[in-house]
């Protein structure tokens, strides 16, 4: 196993742990917007879409590459502006309470 | 530079972790958001430096950015509140398939024999994304009314599910192991596309939270997946972050309605023929009460305490101004209105508090199950909206019933009940509902926006 694999492993699996530890009490009325955000945050992938698309030299490689960047745009931009459109109502609602 | 870039990857992984931190108290949520978007941005920047443009790819990347910008901006800024958990569905879907097309690409540019330790994630990757794409597809149809949100099932389902997976994996360990099947990662794309509509096409409508849920999960796990091929620490550490956190959300959401996730997920076969047979014996021959807007508009106006309990009908039907109206007229000649919400009202746990909030209901008279339970006693009319299940008393009576144990609001303890539903047909739980023949209750049938506009002016009038 090379040291790469084995840095990778290791961030995966102390990810995995704080991912848990991270939201472990949450109230109902967040499972929507919570689950909204990490949608959001998956949209990381764009990340993975940017890099393969920007070597883009073939027909299919130019196709995926658009395809998935496309995509992942719209997961990463639709997902947090939705999320901050919840949360928006939230805030009005604490404020009524004031 | 690369340690630039790393340090950068690290901070856009604080980010995402200080933001789930923060998303998951009520206090923080918003800020949380703008956090994770933060690290985002961070997270893309570092990445710049990485990238070896060709003249085409430069071209892609920024049509495919600028479309994308377009599509998510304009789509999450028009979508109505009531259609957000689709939303959520459609952009967890569109993630999923894009970490699969990057896995594909990745293999394809790795050549024909290419190192185990590249395969394997980018496999993983193929076939949970491309699960992850066709399931929330089905998920969105259903919830969007393009296709029937009743549970789809067919005799021997299970089995079929179950071969498709065996298959999958078994074309998987045979790319694994040869490799070098021309496109043969196509083939497996196509079997985990079927998978996934095959997965979502049993589970109903008000269940598809859970799984939206789940396949969000999926998605952060291929995204994930997808790190390894690229040997990216942001997508690694990003990715794994939403895997875990979205597999404990997913227990949590089914905790909140009783249930656990393998009934959820696999409950729909045996209940649903079970419902529709106790539906087809039972439903004709009773009788219920029904009452005219005018008689139901007087009964209101003369109370002194009313509860509204609103559901997946409201939410539905976008009613939820038309209940404020109502609650505005009740107030203006004093009765004192109050919204006991339950942990699953609404077409996602939570769901029901924003639609309530958009509609400018005052925070004081949103109460959570346990709250308002005790006084439900006290009112002189629990008014239900489109809710069914929630409040069906067979979860504390019937030990057999398939929602036994489930924690239900006790609107049948009220003076009076108005039931307001578009027509006797059972709820998702596919049972009986013996409120609907209590004593008290009165129903009132037809759309909750339009019965609720009616029963506006019969109060204003009476």
């Amino acid at each position: 196993m090379t040291n790469e694999l084995l840095n990778e492993l290791t961030f995966f699996v102390l990810a995995i742990f704080v991912g848990f530890e991270v939201i472990s009490k949450v109230p109902t009325i967040l499972h929507t917007p919570l689950m909204s955000g990490t949608n959001a945050i998956h949209g990381i992938i764009l990340v993975g879409a940017i890099l393969i698309a920007a070597g883009a030299n073939s027909p299919v490689t130019i196709v995926l590459g658009l395809v998935a960047v496309t995509l992942a745009t719209t997961n990463v931009v639709g997902g947090f502006v939705v999320t901050d459109r919840m949360l928006e109502m939230f805030k009005g609602r604490q404020a009524t309470k004031k | 530079m690369n340690t630039l870039i790393a340090v950068a990857y690290l901070l856009a992984a604080v980010l995402f972790i200080l933001g789930l931190k923060q998303l998951s108290s009520p206090k923080g949520a918003r800020n949380g958001n703008f956090t994770a978007a933060l690290g985002m941005v961070v997270a893309l920047a570092a990445t710049i430096p990485l990238l070896h443009f060709t003249s085409a790819g430069l071209a892609v990347v920024a049509i495919g950015v600028v479309i994308g910008t377009l599509v998510g901006t304009v789509g999450a800024r028009m979508v109505h509140m009531t259609a957000i958990p689709q939303m959520v569905a459609l952009f967890n879907g569109v993630g999923g398939g894009a970490a699969a097309l990057v896995a594909v690409a990745e293999l394809l540019r790795l050549g024909v024999h290419p190192p185990f330790a590249e395969v394997f994630p980018s496999v993983f990757s193929i076939v949970i994304g491309s699960i992850s794409f066709a399931g929330s597809m089905v998920a969105f149809a259903k919830l969007q009314e393009l296709m029937t949100g009743r549970p789809i099932t067919y005799p021997g389902q299970q089995i079929v599910n179950l071969l498709l997976a065996a298959t999958i994996v078994g074309f998987a360990v045979a790319v694994l192991a040869i490799a070098s099947i021309p496109f043969s990662f196509l083939a497996l794309m196509v079997l985990a596309l079927v998978l996934g509509v095959a997965f979502v096409l049993p589970i109903g409508g008000a269940d598809m939270p859970v799984v939206i849920s789940l396949l969000n999960a999926c998605t952060g796990l291929a995204v994930a997946a997808s790190g390894f091929t690229l040997n990216n620490f942001a997508l690694i550490v990003a990715g794994t972050l939403v895997g875990a956190s979205g597999s404990l959300l997913t227990k949590l959401m089914s905790d909140a309605m009783g249930r656990s996730l393998g009934n959820v997920l696999f409950g729909a076969f045996g209940q649903v023929r079970a419902g529709v047979t106790a539906a087809a014996s039972g439903g004709q021959a009773r009788a219920v009460r029904s009452a005219s807007a005018e008689d139901l508009g007087t009964l209101l106006a003369y109370s002194q305490r009313v509860i509204i309990v609103p559901g997946y009908g409201l939410a539905v039907a976008q009613a939820q101004h038309a209940a404020r109206d109502l609650a505005d007229v009740l107030e203006k000649r004093g009765v004192s209105v109050e919204y006991a919400i339950h942990p699953v009202a609404g077409r996602m746990p939570g769901h029901m508090n924003v639609l309530l909030a958009e509609a400018n209901v005052p925070y004081e008279q949103l109460k959570e199950m346990d709250q308002v339970n005790d006084d439900f006693k006290n009112a002189d009319v629990a008014l239900i909206v489109g809710a069914n299940d929630v409040v069906n008393p067979a979860a504390r009576t019937t030990p057999g019933s398939p929602i036994y144990g489930m924690p239900i609001l006790n609107a049948d303890q009220a003076k009076n009940v108005i039931f307001m539903k578009r027509s006797m047909r059972p709820g998702f739980a596919g049972i009986e509902n013996e409120l609907m023949y209590g004593p008290n209750t009165v129903m009132f049938f037809g759309d909750a926006k339009d019965s609720l506009t009616k029963l506006v002016s019969a109060v204003k009038a009476a």
